[in-house]
């Protein structure tokens, strides 16, 4: 089984910590959730894992090779990587962004081999995309526009996905679509770890939850271990009421601190 | 219609513009002495005209758009940006002073070859410099500033030659290389020419896939697995090759290298890597007959092809930009 793990990662820029001393890591068959305030480096330490960023200081290892080190299509063939900017520059039909995922695969547009067709139609049947294949990107709204990135990340088939932020700006109904989509890549075997900003919804669809700030790991556990009033007081600054019930924990929040 | 059926469509319409284009001129000679002349069996003026006139001016215009046109489309990939071209890296304007620097010094009179050599020295130093800089700047938005930036410096430097041209002969050689031109071109010119050009397209054609991949922005795409680096280099050095050649062939022609992929790009479903081979030959097949119409426009002086090219390309890109309509900016 793939397996991602970040050791003492240290990032600086412009003479300010962005990670520092942060221990991560990724398997098959869990779904993680970073949880932090706007500036905690959940960014920073996504881009690093993903092998985009090299840390200053730290090691990522996938499968016991240095990430840095590996050719850029064999790490996108383990490890697909869903960045927070999502710039379309083309109003490219939606089948050739989802196909554009099997590029670290040789698959190139309008001439995909067998392999290729298969994941990108998997993908799309993933993301409840049938019907829109031919469909301008410049005409779908952000909840489509989510999902067809979301099946491009997904077209690679990497055992490991590396999502940031992948449900910013999108209403509840669409969240939980999302959640479930990579709900059904985790139970499938891969392994996904998704920044998140919802703190309620991370709880309740994470097995494990990664919480920074300041740049640091503050947290690392299942929800209901982890989670306490206290800790999203200290993070977020935000008074919350936490209930545990049917083996969740039910997060809300009140009032700011 | 897909990417195979286009490029069929538009390699026989290049065969007809150059055919066209020997065909038309100021002398009438009808297609019987034209393909007489292709034959061997016409008057050794009906040749002459044909072969050693019309035939490498066609040739040496389409040559000069298939440059333009892959290289703009190629850049317009890399950049994300559909109003970039070879000159917003500065390429053409360096290629241009370089040619300009050998006029001005009278090296021109060494031989023919000087200026086209010159021109396309000046466009490897800008790859080279952009380059160099494309390895250690992130953002693709600071090396389009750094083409800017070195464009403007070129062009301000050959009104510096203009302005303290030595005299009128030089001053008129400078200023018609300057506004881009294919006539009097031999076929000795177009043996320089080619082979840097068809370098320059088979280095970006190696490089179209990044370009599709590329659409998806340069985080995403490193994610999907491109070697960005490697990329940019290779779209820089690709582009610089073919238009250094280009512009050392017809001096500077602006705006083909926007024209052409503008127009292919709907229909290839917007992707970077199917209007890579189309926009060249579209570009090719514009600047022929644009060309042609340079030719039979019975003015006292002959119109240059760059001004021509200039007064369709020009309300065209302003038409391209106000228009533009960016997923994402």
């Amino acid at each position: 089984m793939t397996e991602l793990v970040a050791r003492d990662v240290r990032v600086a820029a412009g003479g300010k910590v962005l990670v520092d001393a942060a221990n991560a890591s990724l398997r098959g068959g869990e779904l993680v959730a970073v949880l932090g305030p706007n500036g905690a480096g959940k960014t920073t330490l996504t881009r690093v894992l993903a092998g985009i960023l090299e840390p200053d200081s730290g090691s990522v290892m996938l499968d016991g090779e240095a990430v840095a080190a590996l050719p850029a299509a064999a790490r996108a063939r383990r490890l697909a990587y869903l960045p927070q900017n999502r710039p379309l520059a083309w109003p490219n039909p939606v089948r050739d962004v989802v196909a554009l995922g099997r590029y670290a695969h040789g698959g190139t547009l309008g001439r995909l081999g067998d392999a290729d067709r298969r994941a990108v139609d998997a993908a799309i049947a993933a993301c409840d995309l049938a019907g829109f294949e031919d469909r301008s990107c410049d005409t779908l709204s952000g909840g489509e526009l989510a999902r067809v990135h979301l099946a491009r990340a997904l077209a690679a088939e990497a055992p490991l996905l590396l999502a940031d932020e992948p449900m910013v700006a999108l209403d509840p109904r669409q969240r939980f679509r999302m959640a479930g989509h990579l709900r059904s890549f985790v139970d499938d075997g891969g392994g996904a770890l998704v920044v998140l900003h919802d703190i309620a919804l991370a709880a309740r669809i994470a097995d494990r939850l990664l919480v920074m700030n300041d740049g640091r790991v503050v947290a690392d556990g299942m929800p209901r271990a982890i989670l306490t009033e206290r800790l999203v007081a200290d993070v977020y600054g935000v008074r919350a009421r936490l209930v545990e019930r049917a083996g969740h924990v039910d997060v809300h929040i009140e009032s700011a601190l | 219609m897909t990417a195979r059926t286009l490029n069929t469509v538009l390699l026989i319409a290049s065969l007809v513009a150059i055919v066209l284009a020997c065909l038309l001129g100021s002398t009438d000679m009808g297609i019987v002495r034209v393909l007489g002349a292709f034959l061997g069996a016409a008057a050794p003026g009906d040749s002459i005209v044909v072969l050693d006139i019309r035939l490498p001016r066609a040739l040496a215009a389409y040559a000069v758009g298939a440059a333009l046109g892959a290289s703009g489309a190629a850049l317009q990939g890399l950049l994300r940006n559909p109003l970039a071209e070879p000159g917003v890296l500065g390429v053409s304007a360096t290629a241009a002073l370089f040619a300009t620097f050998a006029l001005y010094y009278g090296l021109s009179v060494a031989g023919a070859f000087v200026v086209p050599l010159a021109a396309m020295a000046g466009a490897l130093a800008a790859t080279a410099l952009l380059a160099a800089a494309a390895m250690r700047i992130r953002s693709i938005v600071t090396l389009i500033l750094l083409g800017v930036g070195l464009s403007s410096f070129a062009a301000a430097v050959m009104s510096l030659l203009l302005n303290l041209a030595p005299n009128p002969f030089t001053l008129s050689d400078m200023i018609n290389w300057a506004l881009g031109s294919v006539a009097n071109r031999s076929l000795a010119d177009l043996v320089l020419a080619v082979p840097f050009i068809v370098a320059g397209l088979a280095v970006l054609y190696a490089t179209r896939h990044g370009l599709s991949v590329l659409t998806l922005g340069e985080e995403a795409a490193a994610g999907a697995g491109l070697d960005l680096g490697r990329q940019r280099v290779a779209v820089v050095l690709g582009a610089g090759i073919a238009t250094g050649a280009a512009v050392g062939l017809a001096g500077a022609i602006g705006f083909v290298g926007i024209v052409a992929p503008h127009v292919v790009r709907p229909l290839v479903s917007h992707d970077p890597a199917r209007s890579l081979l189309p926009s060249a030959l579209l570009a090719g097949i514009i600047l022929v007959f644009a060309d042609v119409v340079v030719r039979v426009l019975p003015t006292t002086n002959e119109l240059k092809l760059g001004v021509v090219a200039a007064l369709i390309g020009a309300p065209a890109f302003a038409w391209i930009a106000v228009r533009r309509r960016a997923v994402h900016d």
